[in-house]
């Protein structure tokens, strides 16, 4: 198979979903339940083809770098715009990524949609959003991926909005929505200072410029920010801190929407796009990355312990886990952030989907009880669903263990290879908060997690509700199966406690930084000895490369043997020793609280409150703002009211009492000289006429004089 | 005085002022006609005058005869007119007849 | 000498009788001033070696259109009334007219007699002009003639076509 048809069906992928939407939008009372059974078998088809994609990529072209189309979009002038497509090993197992999990939820909403009224509407969305998701998956361009990353906000909208008759969805889509669209402004910048400094979208023209030494306009501190404004994309769509706030609210949507969009895919398209951006990334970049997630894995973690409702907690948990995957990519430990990205997408997926099945099972439930007022989302009023919906309860219990970081799960692997690269960097650079924030972060989600798993699920029910609910059919706990064997290790590593000897992480290599050393840390910069053997290989010539240090790596994409990877491979161990202590700490106080009783929880919050209100309240950033931007947005639109009320209809009303007068005057002006002019004209015609009128005889033999006179003075004139 | 080509201009001259006299002043529409013929008998003394004493062309010839073809042409159809204003006015007065007015 | 008187007389026959025409009061004395106009014009043609004109002349006009004339003089006209008469006419039209037609003959005769004609001075003698001319109309003017033919035809099947209209 060549890497012709590896596009073609990459764009055939891409493309499936659209023909899917279209379809299904423009028939959706035809289709009726139908739709959903379209909408899954596209995306079967897609998955199949992914996986063979992925195969054939990273089986045989794994070293080919990015394999990519360029077509020119627009020609203007000298400037042309190219688009394409373009797919690597990262592509390549985002594309597995987002078809399963799209596919298992588009099987699992067949059942927990079904009594929707807007059923194939539903699933028109997800094809949309399926779509989009794919779109920023194989872009090769910035362009590309702007384009598809609006659209993944719109169906994000559509989605959360999509009971619209509830005001709380309706106001989350929208919250949703304006959140992203102050990401996506420093998104737009950035691209905009790109754009302007190297007239292309493209990653590898613009990576390949920086490496030559070109840098927007001659200032590191530019490309600093370039790369900023960038990550703030991936801020806004990721939910980092300062604008996660979105991302809890947006749990108002269908249940499957929050595990496809919320916690796999869209939110993970924050992570891509920096791991996309990180060669570019300059030392300031990076620790800003960094910082970033650290500080929105911490605060998000603190705000899970506290809440109740079982989406919100999970919301929390995810916004905390992009946290982490950020912080990984900001500290360089590139392949475990988004080895990280894919277990997290996994298990995160499976939560959600089996507190949807718990929702589910809990309104059924309801509506045989013929109770209408009771929270159906919150952990208070469950209990003991382990007995009544045991698939639910296990699958549930491997994605908690994964996500909690126990051995011989995927999350393990991932989570401590993150932290081994904290502390590496702590080691290399100083910065040991990040350290600390990620081990922390580690510590309260095993607590939370577990949390919620014994309250949902363990002790005694603590509603009738929960005591009469019932397992879902197999529409709903086949996807959960399929999720939680995932979480697994020996899919991505033999080596349950290294998940540096896998295949994955053979295969997801960090790429070498185009950023020039004087902006770079100096552990990120390649050895000299592997440049020059690396510039032999490729038949440079060694001088050229010695002078010009990063100039042959940004192509290969090669992993790029550094100081700060060996520092990474020291951590592994210390870093392993020390999560498991602290996962088992966190493990540990969540059972002697809530399972065995030893410690009142009320009582630990009574004696901690202020923590506990931050916590429970969300370190109160809804309300901080509302105080602050909103407030002053509606000020400042009350002050321009204010402003339009007096000044600009002023000076409207000045202009029209203008207007009105000079009418007036035009008016009179018509009627006096215009008229009478034309009046005027009218009478000396008429008087003309009554002066010739005479002459019109209508006597043949007065003509003929006439004639015959004038011909005569014309005669005599001429001689 | 030898008799040369002013003697037969001012004979045409004359002759052309009775023409217009007549048309001018006369009611019946066939007197009319009649001082047309004038005006084109005098118009043609012109032309065989000039021709002879311009040596003998023969081109004033020729015109004098379309211009009598003409005239015969002319007065067939202005006769039939005449006959048509007596059947509708049962008189042939031009002065009368002054439809154009209006 | 003989040439003169008989120029003189023809001329005078041409004026007179045209007067004749112009003035009478009755319409058949008009009629046949204008038969004797038409033939003092064909003596004058004579004298100036227009045999073939002066004898078209005579045939068309004094045999053609004057006979049509006079059929239409009687046709137009009550026989026994006072129809018969030319009409009168207002004083201030007569006034007009007479006015007009003295500046006309006026202005004509002063230019008449003030420009220097440029004359040829050498006479040719031909006995006929009649193969001169049947010549000519058959080379250089064939299309006038045929135009003037056609003319002349549908000048006739329209004035029949008018005269018969009830």
């Amino acid at each position: 198979m060549t890497h012709e048809t590896l596009l073609r069906i990459s764009s055939i992928i891409l493309l499936l979903p659209l023909a899917g939407f279209t379809g299904i939008i423009f028939f959706q009372k035809k289709l009726g339940r139908a739709a959903g059974y379209i909408g899954s078998s596209i995306l079967g088809i897609n998955l199949f083809l992914s996986l063979l994609v992925a195969y054939q990529k990273l089986a045989f072209f794994s070293d080919a770098g990015m394999l990519q189309w360029k077509f020119d979009w627009l020609n203007l002038g000298s400037h042309s715009i190219t688009i394409g497509i373009g797919l690597d090993n990262l592509a390549a197992i985002m594309l597995i990524v987002v078809n399963l999990i799209s596919f298992l939820v588009h099987v699992f909403s067949l059942e927990y949609m079904r009594e929707d009224i807007r059923f194939p509407r539903f699933y028109a969305y997800l094809g949309l959003f399926t779509f989009s998701m794919l779109g920023i998956v194989i872009a090769n361009n910035f362009l590309n991926m702007y384009i598809f990353w609006e659209l993944v906000g719109i169906s994000s909208y559509l989605l959360i909005g999509f009971w619209y008759e509830k005001d709380s969805a309706a106001n989350a889509s929208k919250k949703a929505f304006i959140t992203n669209r102050v990401g996506d402004f420093g998104f737009f910048a950035g691209i905009m200072i790109l754009f302007f400094t190297y007239g292309s979208f493209m990653f590898d023209d613009i990576f390949s410029h920086i490496g030559e030494g070109h840098i927007p306009f001659d200032s590191g501190t530019m490309l600093t920010l370039a790369g900023i404004l960038l990550f703030m994309g991936a801020i806004g769509k990721s939910a980092q801190f300062p604008l996660h706030v979105w991302l809890p609210d947006a749990m108002e949507g269908p249940t499957p929407v929050s595990a496809l969009i919320h916690a796999a895919t869209m939110v993970a398209a924050g992570v891509y796009l920096t791991a996309r951006i990180f060669p570019m990334l300059t030392a300031d970049a990076l620790l800003f990355v960094a910082y970033i997630g650290a500080i929105t894995a911490f605060i998000a973690a603190t705000i899970a312990i506290t809440q109740t409702d079982f989406k919100r907690i999970l919301a929390y948990s995810t916004v905390s886990q992009l946290g982490y995957m950020i912080m990984a990519i900001g500290v360089g430990a590139y392949s475990y952030g988004f080895f990280h990205l894919v277990t997290h997408a996994w298990f995160k997926a499976c939560l959600f989907l089996a507190s949807g099945s718990v929702i589910h099972a809990m309104h059924h439930s309801m509506h045989h009880a013929g109770e209408h007022h009771m929270d159906p989302q919150d952990i208070r009023n469950m209990g003991g669903l382990r007995k009544t919906m045991p698939v639910t309860y296990f699958t549930f219990l491997f994605s908690t263990i994964a996500i909690a970081g126990v051995p011989f799960t995927s999350g393990f692997l991932s989570k401590d290879g993150i932290l081994a690269g904290t502390m590496a960097f702590g080691q290399l650079s100083g910065h040991w908060f990040i350290a600390f924030s990620g081990f922390a972060s580690a510590a309260m989600t095993a607590f939370y997690m577990f949390r919620l798993l014994i309250s949902a699920f363990h002790g005694q029910p603590k509603t009738h509700i929960a005591a009469h609910t019932h397992e879902n059919n197999k529409l709903i706990t086949v996807p959960l199966i399929v999720l939680s064997i995932l979480t697994f290790w020996f899919f991505y590593s033999f080596n349950p406690f290294d998940g540096g000897s896998g295949w994955f992480y053979q295969k997801i290599k960090t790429p070498a930084t185009v950023v020039q050393a004087e902006h770079q840390w100096g552990f990120f910069v390649p050895y000299e000895s592997v440049r020059s053997h690396s510039a032999a290989c490729c038949g440079e010539p060694t001088a050229n490369s010695a002078t010009e240090p990063s100039h042959n790596h940004h192509k290969e994409a090669h992993h790029a043997l550094n100081k700060y990877e060996e520092a990474l491979h020291h951590a592994h161990l210390p870093a392993m020793i020390i999560s498991l202590i602290i996962a088992g700490l966190g493990i540990f106080l969540s059972f002697s609280f809530y399972q065995f009783k030893i410690f009142n929880p009320d009582g630990v919050a009574e004696l901690i409150r202020p923590f506990y209100l931050l916590s429970y309240n969300k370190w109160y950033f809804d309300e901080i703002y509302d105080a602050s931007v909103i407030w002053g947005t509606t000020t400042f639109a009350k002050i321009l009211a204010l402003f339009d009320l007096y000044i600009i209809d002023g000076i409207v009303n000045l202009v029209g009492w203008f207007t009105k007068l000079v009418g007036h005057f035009i008016g009179w002006f018509d009627l006096y000289v215009i008229d009478g002019l034309v009046n005027l004209t009218a009478n000396v015609t008429a008087f003309f006429g009554l002066v010739f009128r005479k002459f019109q005889t209508g006597r043949i033999q007065a003509y003929i004089v006439m004639t015959i006179i004038f011909a005569m003075v014309l005669l005599y004139y001429v001689l | 005085m030898e008799i040369g080509l002013t003697h037969y201009l001012v004979v045409s001259a004359l002759l052309f002022s009775l023409g217009v006299f007549g048309i001018v002043t006369r009611k019946n529409s066939i007197l009319v006609l009649m001082g047309l013929e004038l005006i084109l008998n005098s118009a043609n003394l012109n032309f065989i005058a000039f021709s002879k004493f311009k040596g003998l062309n023969i081109e004033g010839h020729i015109a004098t005869l379309f211009v009598i073809v003409l005239a015969a042409a002319e007065v067939a159809v202005a006769l039939a007119i005449i006959l048509n204003i007596y059947q509708n006015y049962h008189h042939i007065d031009v002065d009368e007849i002054n439809k154009l007015k209006e | 000498m003989l040439f003169d008187f008989v120029f003189y007389m023809f001329a005078v026959i041409v004026i007179v009788s045209a007067m004749g025409v112009v003035f009478s009061k009755k319409m058949m004395y008009s009629a046949f001033s204008l038969l004797f106009t038409f033939f003092g014009m064909a003596g004058l043609y004579v004298l100036l070696s227009a045999d073939f004109v002066a004898v078209t002349q005579i045939m068309v006009y004094v045999g053609g259109i004057l006979v049509l004339i006079v059929f239409g003089v009687m046709l137009t006209s009550k026989i026994t009334g006072v129809d018969i008469k030319t009409g009168t006419i207002g004083k201030i039209q007569l006034t007009i007219g007479a006015i007009t037609s003295v500046i006309v003959a006026i202005i004509l005769l002063f230019t008449y007699l003030n420009v220097e004609w440029m004359t040829s001075q050498f006479q040719i003698e031909v006995s006929t002009t009649t193969h001169f001319i049947g010549f000519g109309l058959f080379t250089e003017y064939l299309l006038p003639f045929f135009v003037a033919a056609i003319l002349l035809l549908v000048a006739f099947i329209g004035a029949a076509k008018i005269a018969r209209r009830k």
